[in-house]
């Protein structure tokens, strides 16, 4: 019972990783209607942006661990907003008006320029990340361990979902976000300047994937140009999951990858399952939620009255 | 406030509108009317940005808006309810509202004007937190037009606000455009099929056909036109 639980807490923060991640597909996808397959690579560059501002920090901070931490997350995630704002405009809004194929394609090539671009600069092997905080465990209720980085990632996601939420539902431009997704004619009939929102939309969603990836390279301690593949794939199937566009769904998606993932490697030996099959379990959750509900979990059923 | 000259309009290789003419005066109600197809919507299309025009000029209050961004044009005023309502079917009605605020930076204004909204459509106040996409039709066409008053326009353009409503909400609808119309000096152009109603609300016509006006005249004498009586009245 303990490991089990155990395990679902290890399952728990990549899934708030995971998470992070999704939610950056599933809200382009609900400005623009087209999945942008670049993601998992402003994941990487956020993960080398929190490398190099650390080794460029840490001289400036003896002591104040926590705020050198802070600044490195905040940073990262500013850099890759910035770019994930910089590719939209230089990439996709050209493309505007073009069929949907067309950007997807688009993405592609940037998803490939991204890690190409990266692999020049930074070398293609793996990289260590530094441990932003103090190492150690924590001796929780009844036996179970988690590691000061678990928990932190696990309350600093689920802090930045709160924060999501709120500029979703709660500010105008979050208003003018899901007034876009349901019908951008309408909204700009409203007054919304859409090429606002969709930049709006990609900075936001590129900053919660740099969060991501400073998360997942404390977790792992490795970094290398093409970490974002796996990653972001696994998000995509986490967005599919909860439900494309909606926002609580990539959530939930996230986690529940996460948490699914874990346990299929916790428990491979009674599974029957070689624990070198975790990065398939994603894509078995894809092929099952596209035969079975492909709407996703929290996905609506679109039905226009006319 | 609106006149727009020689407007040319296409959609690819298809020319939807040859050279229309026509001059909405401020205060007024003029009503574009019309077979399908003979260019009533796509007029309003370009005259909210929504569609790029080939040629011709379109004038808002003396400025030319023509090929000008949906939003900025909205900003200037000239508000546009589109066929088939458009609401936003996941928003509640109260955020519908808002989004028709979305420019203002008036608070006491919008709270004034969303009185006056709920007041005028009362129905609406009644489902405020429902889903939009959960009212009725005829609701929805009341929102669609409530959450255009939202933006306090000067000049409201109207398209089929009649199309698939219940006669009954059909009646009120057309008694608030005149309201707004005659208590705020909302100036309005509608277009409508329902040739008969149009002409009873409106001060001055303008019949279209394959893209171009046939001829414009006083809403009283072209009701009494033998030719609008054939062809739109059913007479």
């Amino acid at each position: 019972m303990n490991e089990l639980l155990q395990q679902i807490l290890n399952g728990l923060s990549l899934g708030a990783i995971y998470a992070l991640i999704a939610l950056g597909y599933t809200m382009v996808y609900g400005v623009l209607r087209f999945i942008n397959f670049a993601h998992g690579d402003v994941f990487m560059v956020g993960a080398f942006s929190g490398l190099y501002l650390f080794r460029w920090l840490k001289p400036f901070f003896d002591g104040g661990r926590w705020l050198l931490a802070a600044l490195v997350l905040l940073g990262a995630m500013l850099i890759s907003a910035t770019l994930g704002v910089l590719v939209e405009w230089l990439a996709y809004r050209p493309l505007r008006e073009k069929p949907r194929l067309t950007v997807l394609i688009t993405a592609i090539g940037v998803s490939l320029l991204l890690e190409y671009s990266a692999q020049l600069l930074f070398g293609a092997a793996p990289r260590g990340f530094p441990s932003l905080v103090e190492g150690g465990a924590i001796g929780g209720i009844g036996g179970l361990h988690a590691s000061n980085v678990q928990v932190l990632v696990f309350l600093v996601s689920g802090a930045l979902l709160f924060a999501l939420r709120f500029i979703v539902m709660r500010t105008r431009i979050g208003l003018a976000m899901r007034a876009l997704s349901l019908n951008p004619t309408a909204a700009a009939l409203m007054g919304v300047n859409i090429s606002v929102v969709i930049s709006f939309t990609f900075g936001l969603g590129s900053a919660l994937a740099a969060a991501g990836a400073i998360f997942y390279a404390s977790l792992y301690q490795a970094i290398d140009p093409f970490m974002g593949v796996l990653p972001g794939l696994k998000a995509f199937v986490a967005a599919v999951l909860g439900g494309i566009g909606s926002l609580p769904g990539a959530a939930l998606g996230g986690v529940i990858l996460g948490v699914v993932e874990t346990l299929v490697v916790g428990y491979s030996k009674e599974l029957g399952i070689p624990p070198g099959y975790r990065d398939a379990v994603a894509f078995v959750i894809l092929i099952l939620i596209l035969l079975f509900k492909p709407s996703g979990l929290l996905g609506k059923n679109h039905r226009e009255k006319v | 406030m609106l006149e727009i000259s020689n407007l040319t309009v296409g959609y690819g290789s298809i020319t939807a509108l040859h050279g229309i003419s026509l001059n909405v005066e401020r205060g007024s109600i003029v009503t574009l009317i019309g077979a399908n197809g003979a260019g009533k919507s796509t007029t309003l299309r370009a005259a909210s940005g929504l569609l790029k025009i080939r040629s011709g000029n379109i004038g808002f209050e003396g400025k030319q808006i023509a090929n000008l961004p949906a939003h900025e044009i909205v900003a200037m005023g000239l508000a546009h309810v589109p066929e088939g309502r458009m609401i936003f079917s996941n928003l509640s009605v109260m955020e519908n509202l808002r989004m028709g605020a979305y420019l203002r930076r008036d608070a006491d204004g919008v709270r004034r004007d969303l009185d006056f909204v709920l007041q005028t459509f009362p129905r609406l106040s009644e489902r405020e937190k429902q889903f939009a996409g959960t009212l009725s039709g005829g609701e929805q066409q009341m929102l669609a037009i409530g959450r255009a008053l939202m933006s306090r326009p000067k000049c409201l353009m109207l398209d089929e606000p009649s199309l698939g409503i219940a006669p009954l909400l059909v009646k009120t609808i057309f008694e608030k455009i005149v309201e707004v119309n005659r208590d705020l000096g909302l100036t309005v152009l509608l277009v409508e099929q329902n040739a008969n109603l149009a002409l009873e609300i409106s001060h001055y016509g303008y019949v279209l056909e394959t893209g171009a006006v046939l001829f414009h005249d006083r809403s009283e004498r072209l009701k009494l036109d033998p030719r609008v009586r054939e062809a739109y009245l059913g007479a």
